[in-house]
């Protein structure tokens, strides 16, 4: 089964400080995870995200296209990043996501995609 | 009820959860298990009077079942190639025991309490599939309209199906933090029982019943889980005074004011057996410490016999495994009852600046209570207003007024 993880934290404790950078300074535990979880398999790919002031929302209503800047909703805690996971169910799921470094201050969302 | 009816109600009782879990377990398929389990117990009231109640009924009903299971796979199959249909309906074909793994039940316990499901999902699913409630029964049970309580349901089958979730005991080391979640629903049901039966709608369904029947079945499934022990005794210790918590009103009779002559002595035995048991495996947790305060009171003959030192001393130990507001002003109660109101009055005032419990009405009915022993009845009516103010029922109203009136008597 597939599914998406959503890595969610306060952003402006963690991504923004480096906003300016080209690249996030590695960070070694996430590394460790992500090397691990390709290893095994079970991650498909993933990415780390730019903080959502960088990020544009689109909607077109009534043949308009409305363009605004920021992420579609304002939320306490932001997404940093992404994983794409294929497991044999949630279980190996949530054993893998517990031991994802930002699972022990942030919010981790699991998201079963919808069958091929 | 004639003797058929009574036969199938009791095999139902008994069978049902192990039925739905085995069948789960071969065919995956959630509805089909209930339909399959319902078609069987309909089939019995059919047979039974005519053929004669079998000498194994369960055996009669699971077989009964699973075969219903397998015709209807048959059917499903030849519609299209379903694997799953393929591989389960060899399952039903293969397997020959008949009394099921008892292993299913646990399955569908903690299935049914995962913590990837909502709450209120976890406690109809689990009354549901391991009780055989009828979706009316449990809609009933909770007070709620039987279309919400169908649609909890449903969410629940279709997460556990969409997300995931797997159909096992958790592995030993997931355990300890999921058993709880177990325990937690399986005690929410007596509570909601508990607390609903004084003034007793008596055509809601029994949920202390069906409470102690799933704790007896948990604590047996899991032998080595003292905690299991010690919530089934809890559960015993509590319902023992089942008859004596009411007056002829209706009104609530505090603990103290009870007629111990009412209390079943049968069941305290067997509570203090099972506690005494769990506690020597040398693990407690806080479904034993509150089977121990409860044991306590359950064996005191007479109120002023109470050893209220000793629950002090447990209330201290329960703190410190599940240091919520509730427990520590029921701490506070004991320690007034061990130490003097002084004593007990620290602890309550202590809780109410911590800003905790600000919506229960039994923290300013404690402390009125505490005031009225110390003799200060103007603050024990102030409090025992707010007390008022802040309670839910008739009974408890009741209650709170009379002790309001005599403060105001005594100021």
């Amino acid at each position: 089964m597939k599914y998406l993880l959503l890595i969610c934290a306060v952003e402006s404790e963690t991504v923004v400080p480096f906003q300016h950078l080209d690249h996030p300074p590695p960070d070694p535990e996430t590394e460790e995870w992500v090397k691990e979880m390709d290893a095994r398999g079970l991650r498909k790919f993933g990415h780390a995200l730019r903080p959502t002031d960088t990020a544009t929302t689109i909607r077109v209503r009534e043949g308009e296209t409305l363009v605004s800047d920021g992420p579609f909703t304002e939320t306490k805690e932001q997404i940093l990043g992404f994983d794409l996971i294929e497991a044999e169910d949630l279980e190996e799921v949530i054993a893998a996501v517990s031991a994802h470094p930002v699972a022990r201050f942030g919010t981790i969302e699991v998201r079963p995609l919808w069958p091929s | 009820m004639s003797e058929v009816e009574a036969a199938v109600t009791t095999v139902y009782r008994e069978e049902w959860g192990r039925i739905v879990a085995t069948l789960i377990g071969l065919t995956g398929d959630w509805d089909l298990a209930e339909e399959c389990a319902q078609d069987a117990v309909a089939r019995a009231l059919e047979r039974w009077p005519g053929d004669g109640v079998p000498r194994n009924p369960g055996a009669w009903l699971t077989t009964t079942a699973r075969n219903q299971a397998r015709n209807r796979l048959r059917r499903a199959a030849t519609e299209a190639s379903k694997l799953q249909e393929a591989a389960a309906m060899s399952q039903l074909d293969d397997s020959v025991d008949d009394s099921g793994v008892p292993e299913d039940r646990l399955r569908l316990i903690f299935t049914c309490c995962h913590p990837a499901l909502p709450f209120d999902g976890r406690v109809a699913l689990t009354l549901r599939t391991l009780a055989g409630l009828t979706t009316a029964e449990i809609a009933h049970a909770f007070l709620v309209p039987e279309p919400t309580m169908a649609q909890r349901l449903v969410r629940a089958k279709r997460k556990i199906r969409q997300a995931g979730i797997p159909y096992r005991v958790p592995p030993a080391h997931l355990l300890p933090q999921r058993t709880p979640a177990v325990l937690g629903v399986i005690y929410l049901l007596f509570n909601e029982g508990y607390c609903a039966s004084v003034g007793a709608d008596h055509t809601r369904p029994d949920l202390c019943a069906e409470a102690i029947h799933l704790g007896r079945v948990l604590a047996r499934l899991m032998p080595d889980e003292p905690e299991a022990a010690g919530l089934l005794a809890l559960m015993l210790f509590q319902d023992s005074r089942r008859t004596a918590r009411q007056d002829g009103a209706g009104d609530l009779v505090a603990l103290e004011d009870q007629d111990r002559d009412r209390w079943d002595r049968t069941v305290i035995a067997e509570g203090v057996e099972l506690l005494d048991a769990a506690l020597r495996r040398g693990s407690p947790g806080p479904y034993q410490v509150q089977a121990a305060i409860a044991a306590c009171h359950a064996t005191a003959l007479t109120a002023a016999a109470t050893d209220w030192p000793q629950i002090a001393a447990l209330y201290d130990e329960l703190v410190r495994l599940v240091s919520t507001p509730v427990v520590r002003l029921n701490r506070a109660v004991a320690v007034a009852m061990a130490d003097g109101p002084a004593a007990g009055l620290e602890l309550v005032e202590e809780l109410e600046r911590s800003g905790a419990l600000t919506s229960y009405h039994l923290l300013p009915a404690a402390r009125a209570d505490l005031l009225r022993r110390l003799g200060r009845h103007r603050d024990a009516a102030r409090s025992y207003r707010r007390a008022l103010d802040l309670a839910r029922t008739d009974a408890e109203r009741r209650y709170l007024t009379n002790r309001l009136t005599e403060a105001i008597r005594n100021i």
